[in-house]
């Protein structure tokens, strides 16, 4: 199974890189795979999570195939 | 109810005259529109800014802002709505955001625009990356929280 990991805004720059493709094999929730994609490096605090263009909470579930990104409280407007 | 990411400068006015006339010109049961345009400034917290770049999630964004007009929809009478939001590289008095709503009645235009306009805020992916007057880039970390928290 397999998840893109993508990364907005200064979490981009934190991370170095715009996405990620993630294999897996076992369920993961979405903060699992903050930490599989970025094993050395904590979640800043603040930062949204959506999968599929939805907002989600870091324990929600992922699915095969899903969108997860990660980004910072957003300043639009 | 239309919402528009414009990767281009903008004028608010001729974008409420087009949609107005593409979509409003023959309904008689419109009484009032609220309008809120946003534009940029030449400073923020305590520096002056010389110019911006506006990042956004394609796809998300879209999705967001069709929201924040359902969760408008569900609580005022709505008869149409805009929204045009800018993104990429924006210069002082540029127009970031325009809202506008068409009620019947101007408390339900009043109403709806300003949550809408404050849902964007707090819900829609954009972020905002500042060039100040020294060249130095910084993002913008924080923003308003929402409808009614404000």
């Amino acid at each position: 199974m397999s998840l893109v990991v993508r990364y907005f805004a200064s979490l981009q720059d934190l991370v170095g890189r715009p996405e990620d493709e993630l294999a897996y094999t076992a369920p993961l929730t979405v903060r699992e795979v903050w930490l599989r994609a970025n094993p050395s490096l904590s979640i800043p605090p603040n930062t949204l999570a959506a999968v599929n263009m939805d907002y989600v909470g870091f324990d929600g579930s992922v699915n095969d195939g899903d969108e997860v990104a990660f980004f910072p409280p957003v300043t639009g407007g | 109810m239309a919402v528009i990411i414009s990767p281009a400068a903008f004028d608010p006015y001729q974008a409420l005259q087009d949609h107005q006339h593409a979509h409003l010109a023959q309904l008689g049961s419109v009484g009032a529109a609220a309008i809120f345009i946003g534009t940029m400034r030449d400073f923020n917290d305590g520096a002056t800014v010389k110019g911006m770049t506006l990042d956004y999630y394609p796809g998300m964004t879209e999705k967001q802002l069709g929201l924040c007009v359902q969760q408008a929809q569900q609580q005022w009478a709505i008869i149409d709505s805009l929204i045009v939001h800018r993104v990429g590289d924006i210069l002082p008095l540029d127009p970031i955001v325009l809202v506008a709503v068409w009620s019947a009645h101007r408390g339900d235009a009043f109403d709806a625009c300003r949550f809408i306009m404050e849902t964007l805020k707090s819900t829609a992916p954009f972020w905002k990356r500042e060039r100040l007057a020294s060249d130095e880039l910084r993002w913008v970390e924080h923003n308003s929280k929402g409808y009614g928290a404000v």
